[in-house]
């Protein structure tokens, strides 16, 4: 190699007003944590140590779960999970319609960015509180349930869906267009055959998480284990709480890893 | 048109952004020509025939496109009757554009999508006719035994010869072909030059082919239509293709379009 003529340049350095950017942005996040703090409560941090008879008691029951009731726990828990079934088929029932329409690539923009739109409203309300709502229509009980996880879940679904079918390759659809096919059969055969991996990938995954979400929804008496729970905490019957939650942590992962095993054939 | 023109052509001008794809071009097609399309990268050659079966629109004004009696499109607007045309019209791309996770099978029957019942065709109720021209179709190029099997495990001459089986239950008279042997290794371009060359004259499809290479070109096709900078510069027989017009099209490298050597 041919040596240079010249001095060496210096090594790349950034000027204040190049980091000024960085700065603010950091100094900003710090500043909303300190005035965040008091709110938030963070001086009881010690509380945790300090209340530790409390919590002796609470980790001693804890440690002896009482499953003399676990027929009820497990009959329970498979309503739970049949709520997350159920919700979660609505919701994919919805969601592929609606996920086609908000693609950029299936449909023009004045059908698109209003479906976009909805669906952002209806992914940004909690099934808390759509729950709430149902409960107040269709009354207490597991169907609420249903009807809260469907409407949340088949936001998050439709919006993944259309991600997915943003990222398709456009050759093999024009191949089916080629042929003189309907739209309709350029989606049935062009698209959906290179979406279903993930889009069953994406229910999926929204199946494990709506068995845990089907699980606090018995907050607001959509019945099922976590009504349960919540009915055992309140009492502070601590022996029946921990067999609960341990029903629950046992059916949640069997969940899991069944989802994941599926998942991972998939892809 | 005349009478014995399949596909006419005419004052068909497309702008992308500030660059002229196709810039006045006008071309008549006869029923049973076998015709090279050929030209530089980016004279217009794909662009003219994803215009002819209406992948995209030409621009609004005196263009228009006719395909056997009906417009395919003209005034900058795909016909309403599109989809009766594209039937009759078999395409063939460089990246093959089959379904990869579908069966080469359903791929081939795919073709029949624009002629059998619209509930039969979205839910995959193949009927007996279809699954019959498939597997003929398989056999005939050679790939039925990879019938069962998903298009993207299949290699480029094999899902090539697959979307031309899909073409032929299509039950096409006409055959675009955009670049079909550019992504293949020259025993499978040959093999897949020869299955178009057996169409046109046993089957008498008549078949439109873009090329690269220059060579197949001149030895698969009669008739030589050059295209540069979306211009048409050349439309004649292979034998008129001298040496100078070559230079004229592609410049001094001329003799980079050739595969297997250009002439003297």
């Amino acid at each position: 190699m041919s040596v240079q003529p010249g001095a060496i340049p210096p090594p790349p350095s950034r000027s204040l007003i190049q980091r000024a950017p960085d700065m603010l942005l950091w100094g900003g996040v710090i500043a909303l944590l300190l005035i965040a703090f008091g709110p938030a409560e963070i001086h009881k941090l010690p509380l945790l140590w300090s209340n530790s008879d409390n919590m002796r008691q609470f980790g001693r029951d804890f440690l002896h779960p009482d499953f003399s009731d676990w027929k009820l726990y497990v009959d329970k828990m498979w309503l739970t999970i049949e709520i997350a079934m159920w919700g979660t088929f609505l919701a994919i029932v919805l969601a592929i319609p609606l996920g086609l329409l908000a693609s950029r690539n299936m449909t023009p923009p004045w059908i698109q960015l209003p479906i976009r739109r909805v669906l952002d409203v209806v992914r940004s309300a909690p099934d808390l509180v759509i729950g709430t709502v149902f409960i107040v229509a269709v009354g207490l009980g597991p169907f609420a349930g249903v009807l809260a996880l469907a409407v949340n879940t088949s936001g998050v679904l439709a919006k993944l869906f259309s991600e997915a079918v943003e990222a398709i390759d456009r050759g093999p659809v024009e191949g089916v267009r080629a042929t003189g096919a309907a739209q309709l059969h350029e989606i049935i055969w062009g698209v959906i055959p290179q979406v279903a991996p993930l889009w069953t990938s994406y229910a999926l995954y929204r199946f494990e998480s709506n068995s845990r979400s089907a699980t606090v929804l018995g907050l607001i008496g959509a019945g099922g284990i976590g009504q349960l729970l919540f009915d055992s905490l309140n009492a502070f019957a601590y022996t029946r709480t921990s067999a609960i939650v341990v029903v629950i942590i046992v059916a949640v992962s069997l969940i899991d890893m069944l989802s994941q095993a599926i998942r991972s054939r998939l892809m | 048109m005349s009478d014995a023109a399949v596909l006419s052509i005419r004052n068909a001008t497309k702008t992308f952004g500030q660059r002229r794809a196709l810039d006045d071009v006008s071309l008549e097609v006869r029923k049973g020509e076998m015709i090279a399309l050929i030209g530089p990268s980016g004279s217009g050659k794909s662009t003219l025939l994803r215009s002819i079966s209406a992948l995209q629109t030409i621009d609004a004004g005196p263009g228009v496109i006719v395909a056997f009696d009906g417009p395919v499109q003209e005034n900058g607007k795909i016909s309403p009757n599109v989809r009766r045309t594209r039937t009759r019209i078999g395409m063939i791309f460089q990246q093959f554009n089959l379904v990869g996770r579908l069966s080469l099978f359903t791929n081939v029957a795919l073709g029949s999508l624009g002629r059998i019942g619209f509930w039969r065709a979205a839910f995959g109720l193949w009927p007996a006719e279809t699954k019959q021209a498939a597997m003929a179709a398989l056999h005939r190029f050679g790939v039925a035994e990879y019938a069962t099997q998903r298009a993207n495990t299949l290699s480029g001459g094999q899902q090539q010869r697959g979307a031309i089986a899909r073409a032929l239950v299509q039950k096409a008279k006409i055959i675009l072909a955009d670049e079909p042997v550019a992504s293949l290794d020259p025993v499978s371009a040959r093999r897949v030059m020869e299955i178009l060359r057996e169409l046109n004259q046993q089957d008498g499809l008549t078949v439109i082919v873009t090329l690269h290479q220059v060579d197949y070109a001149l030895r698969y096709c009669r008739r030589v239509v050059a295209l540069k900078a979306g211009r048409m510069v050349y439309d004649g027989s292979a034998e008129g293709l001298t040496r100078d017009r070559l230079i004229d099209i592609y410049g001094p490298e001329f003799e980079d379009v050739f595969w297997e050597g250009a002439p003297q």
